[in-house]
């Protein structure tokens, strides 16, 4: 019952999502200590990261309908406050207060005139402008480098208390050193639990419920008297905060940020991968899609080398699955995702389990 | 059969003058003027003026297939980047087999390669528009959101497939000998290939209008970007039209693939997709579904382009969307809005 | 009345989540005009849509020549013999008088090749339009464009004509012009479905009438007794036409 009011009443409605999630939950809980090495750590760290940002990236898209190529213009807001903030302050926990505050400011006012002129405009219009302030921000920072460190982006350092540095702990647990790190971990893992089970509570609020009723229906939500612009302008600089603060986590865990980190164009089309093989407008989507993507980018690759040597006398099918081209099998599942389960691995699981009920 | 019709006087008049609206055209000509003092000197002004308009001959010849496929079907392609990096590629591997043509310093060897290197690309690209329209666009047809998704779906598969095809790394696509180096007109230097490409867009444009004015199927292309409807109404498939336009269009967007990338004298899988933010822009300024609002508004973007590139390097990089902006402020359903029904 | 050349029966239209026709049920006959009457939002742009595919029929049947045409693909019916003047009349206003003309012949493929002869018989009825032959059709008046809406319906023999209003709009000078139009144009015999809120204009050309309210058809019969039966005008005005005079 706690559960189900933490998770805002909307429960995974499936026993095998049930499983899925509560795996996901522990692995990224116990990775420090389950796979010890930094890789398995930043892939956790990411993954946590990545889950807000997605999350975030569907309440707009999944839940409003609104498709907008700015999003990861907001993450890199995030992680510019941050990573500026700290690197002309200080190492200090007040410069990092002021990065967050001054990005979603910035992010608030940036996302309110985006929602005002152009949510009143068709879907591709929107998708269209979307793209070219997107790119037109990309080209600001990395032009800008005496404020962002252009091309080279900026490396700063966090407070102590969040580095290798500062030791919790003279002990080891299991060969992993209590220190600093682990706790910045920890942070970011419990700012994503919180960030998600926050955006669970607006999708399931009566406002979610109006925003869903205007994805379905914009004509009918305008006719029953909703304000529909005010509602979709709301769903949409909720999502950006969000993907700002998903910008804060990203720079705070990886001590640096610059254009490709944050702003590129392949972040965009990432989260929407995520997104859709996940599966729109479920939140739980974001769970699956971004644990499962970014477990590929980085461990598909290894698995995708072995089917590349066995194919290595066919020349055609050997470079089909040449370990760089992992993104071309996702691209795949993503179309037919779209096409086949446009609620994505969620909603083919709640599928499943509702049909056998 | 007998007239008895009484003619009413009103029904004569025309309500409204006969009055094409040129004032769009003419800011290309002012754009150039105004540019002309800004620069210093003619010859660098001649130079830059040239350069912008043959990057514009070649957006144009991208964007304009993009443009009419929206304007009849409202479906917007975010993958029209695949045809132009394609295009390019097959332009690769047709001259790769003809080195010795395009090393030539002979004007007619040289065209012996690129004209089937330029008809090769647009027939393979126009043959995998036929596939990317039933596979990729056809199931999604009038849901906006699932377009945008798909088509960019189907550029991340297209661009790998490219890499699979052609390795991931950057290929030459070495200019011929004889469209290489310059013209001079007093001291203004002018490159050839430039010049060449100003013509052959001209030529496309041209060929573009006749069709869209001359022909019955020009005509239908026009009228349905107006009214979808009425044209089915009046006993024509539109989808068939619509199906027949994008192919032309991918095959056009091939072509362009083919001269951008001679343009750069090197590709990347990614050249596509880099360009496609710069279509989008051409397109709205152009007025979605006009043809002629997508010319001028190419030619307008590779002039600005250029003269920023030399004025103010910084700002360059921001022209395309100030631009925009700009237009838009003026008109705001771009130069040569399009009466939809 | 012998069998219709268009005959609707129980026809159901679904737009999305709106259920607009409730079973209607319309014959037309051959070289006639019938006239569909009803107030804003009865459904009588929707019965001619639904007739002419561009909105799926949900139940029942149409039948058009005694061949099924429910749900077919709209250029399939046009092709059929049936013509479709919109309310909007879905004037190209990019295209010149002449195309629009060009277009709506559908197997002509110049300007030169179309019936002279009957052009100009057309011409005689709408004299304005070989005036601006050559001009953009945007730039012609409502009632010129009205004008040029019908005219494409009839630049090939058609055997059925569905008008949706066409005194829409149209200044009280114009309006007689488009009844003496009519009037010349059923003299050809030509079968037509006349869409209309205007009583007076309708009483003068309609041979049938049928009356539309909430999806259904409430009245059919001559428009004589109609016109005759004061009693009936006043019940089926009242409910139809009170938008009008």
């Amino acid at each position: 019952m706690m559960l189900g009011r933490l998770l805002s009443g909307d429960l995974p409605r499936s026993r095998v999502l049930t499983a899925v999630l509560i795996a996901i939950f522990f692995g990224l809980l116990l990775t420090p200590f389950l796979f010890p090495g930094a890789r398995a750590t930043n892939v956790a760290a990411k993954i946590c990261i990545f889950i807000v940002l997605v999350a975030s990236f569907d309440l707009a898209l999944g839940y409003t309908g609104i498709f907008s190529f700015a999003h990861t213009m907001f993450f890199g807001i995030g992680a510019y406050g941050v990573a500026i903030a700290l690197s002309t302050l200080g190492a200090t926990w007040k410069a990092l207060a002021i990065g967050t505050g001054a990005a979603l400011m910035v992010a608030l006012v940036l996302s309110l005139l985006i929602g005002l002129f152009s949510l009143r405009v068709k879907a591709m219009f929107f998708a269209m402008i979307t793209l070219a302030v997107a790119t037109a921000f990309q080209t600001l920072a990395s032009q800008l480098s005496a404020f962002t460190g252009g091309d080279d982006g900026l490396s700063f350092k966090v407070p102590e208390l969040l580095t290798s540095a500062f030791p919790l702990s003279p002990h080891t647990f299991r060969g992993v050193a209590l220190d600093g790190k682990l706790l910045c971990f920890y942070l970011v893992f419990a700012a994503a639990v919180v960030l998600l089970l926050v955006m669970l509570r607006i999708v399931n609020s009566p406002f979610g419920r109006v925003l869903q009723a205007i994805r379905e229906n914009e004509f009918r939500a305008e006719a029953i008297g909703y304000r529909t612009v005010v509602y979709r302008t709301c769903s949409s600089v909720l999502s950006a905060l969000f993907a700002t603060l998903a910008g804060v986590l990203l720079a705070l865990w990886l001590r640096y940020n610059g254009p490709d980190t944050s702003l590129s164009f392949e972040i965009m089309i990432n989260i929407l991968l995520m997104v859709v093989i996940g599966g729109m407008g479920t939140m739980y989507g974001s769970v699956v899609g971004a644990t499962l993507f970014i477990i590929a980018e980085n461990y598909l690759q290894d698995l995708m080398k072995l089917a590349s040597n066995g194919f290595s006398g066919v020349p055609f099918l050997r470079d089909l699955f040449h370990p760089d081209r992992w993104l071309l099998w996702l691209g795949i599942l993503f179309i037919v995702g779209v096409y086949r389960f446009p609620a994505g691995i969620v909603g083919k699981l709640r599928f499943s389990a509702w049909k056998k009920s | 059969m007998t007239t008895t019709a009484t003619t009413v006087p009103a029904t004569d008049a025309l309500p409204a003058e006969v009055k094409t609206d040129r004032l769009p055209l003419l800011l290309i000509p002012a754009l150039a003027l105004l540019a002309l003092p800004l620069t210093g000197s003619f010859s660098t002004w001649v130079t830059l003026t040239f350069a912008g308009l043959a990057m514009g001959m070649i957006i144009f010849i991208i964007a304009s297939g993009l443009t009419l496929v929206f304007g009849l079907m409202d479906v917007l392609n975010f993958g029209h980047g695949l045809f132009i990096t394609l295009g390019a590629y097959v332009a690769v591997s047709v001259i790769g087999r003809m080195i010795g043509y395009v090393e030539s310093p002979s004007l007619m060897r040289n065209l012996m390669a690129v004209v089937p290197a330029m008809l090769i690309a647009m027939v393979v690209v126009g043959a995998v528009g036929f596939v990317f329209e039933r596979v990729i666009i056809r199931p999604v047809y009038g849901q906006p959101l699932k377009q945008i998704m798909i088509t960019m779906g189907g550029m991340i598969v297209g661009v790998e497939l490219v890499k699979v095809i052609w390795g991931a790394q950057a290929l030459p696509l070495p200019l011929p000998a004889a469209f290489s180096g310059s013209l001079l007109f007093g001291d203004a230097a002018v490159e050839k290939y430039r010049l060449i490409t100003t013509v052959v867009g001209l030529l496309v444009f041209a060929a573009m209008l006749w069709v869209l004015s001359r022909t019955k199927v020009g005509l239908l292309i026009r009228a349905g970007v107006q009214d979808r409807e009425m044209v089915e109404s009046l006993g024509y498939r539109i989808g068939l039209l619509f199906f027949g336009v994008f192919i032309a269009g991918a095959a056009l967007a091939g072509l362009g693939g083919v001269m951008w990338g001679m343009y750069q004298q090197t590709i990347v899988p990614e050249m596509g997709g880099a360009i496609n933010v710069l279509l989008f822009i051409v397109i709205i300024i152009g007025g979605l579904g006009s043809v002629g609002g997508c010319f001028i508004g190419a030619l307008l973007v590779g002039l600005v382009a250029n003269y920023t590139g030399f004025l103010a390097p910084k700002v360059a990089l921001f022209s395309n969307i100030l631009l925009m902006v700009l237009i838009l402020l003026w008109r705001p359903q771009g130069l040569y809005p399009v009466v939809k029904r | 009345m012998s069998e219709p050349m268009l005959d609707l029966q129980g026809v159901h239209t679904r737009i999305g989540a709106y259920h607009i026709l409730h079973g209607v049920d319309l014959q037309v006959a051959k070289g006639e005009m019938t006239v569909l009457l009803g107030r804003n939002g009865a459904g009588k742009t929707t019965t001619l849509r639904t007739i002419m595919g561009l909105w799926p029929t949900a139940e029942g049947t149409i039948t058009f020549q005694g061949e099924s045409i429910a749900s077919r693909p709209t250029p399939e019916i046009s092709r059929r013999g049936i013509a479709y003047v919109p309310e909007n009349m879905g004037i190209f206003s990019d295209l010149t008088v002449c195309e629009n003309m060009l277009l709506a012949a559908c197997d002509t493929k110049r300007a030169e090749d179309l019936d002279a002869k009957r052009l100009e018989w057309i011409f005689g009825l709408f004299p304005a339009l070989r005036k601006f032959w050559q001009y953009p059709a945007g730039l012609l008046s409502g009632g010129q464009k009205q004008m040029l809406a019908v005219a494409r319906g009839i630049v090939e023999p058609r055997k059925l004509l569905l008008v949706d209003e066409p005194s829409k709009g149209l200044a009280p000078a114009i309006i007689q012009n488009m009844i003496t139009a009519f009037r010349e144009l059923k003299q050809t015999e030509t079968t037509i479905l006349l869409v209309e809120q205007n009583f007076n204009f309708a009483r003068q050309l309609g041979d049938q009438v049928a009356v539309m309210d909430g999806g259904r058809i409430v009245h059919s019969g001559t428009m004589a007794s109609l016109v005759a039966d004061e009693a009936l005008q006043q019940h089926l005005l009242g409910l139809s036409l009170t938008a009008h005079q």
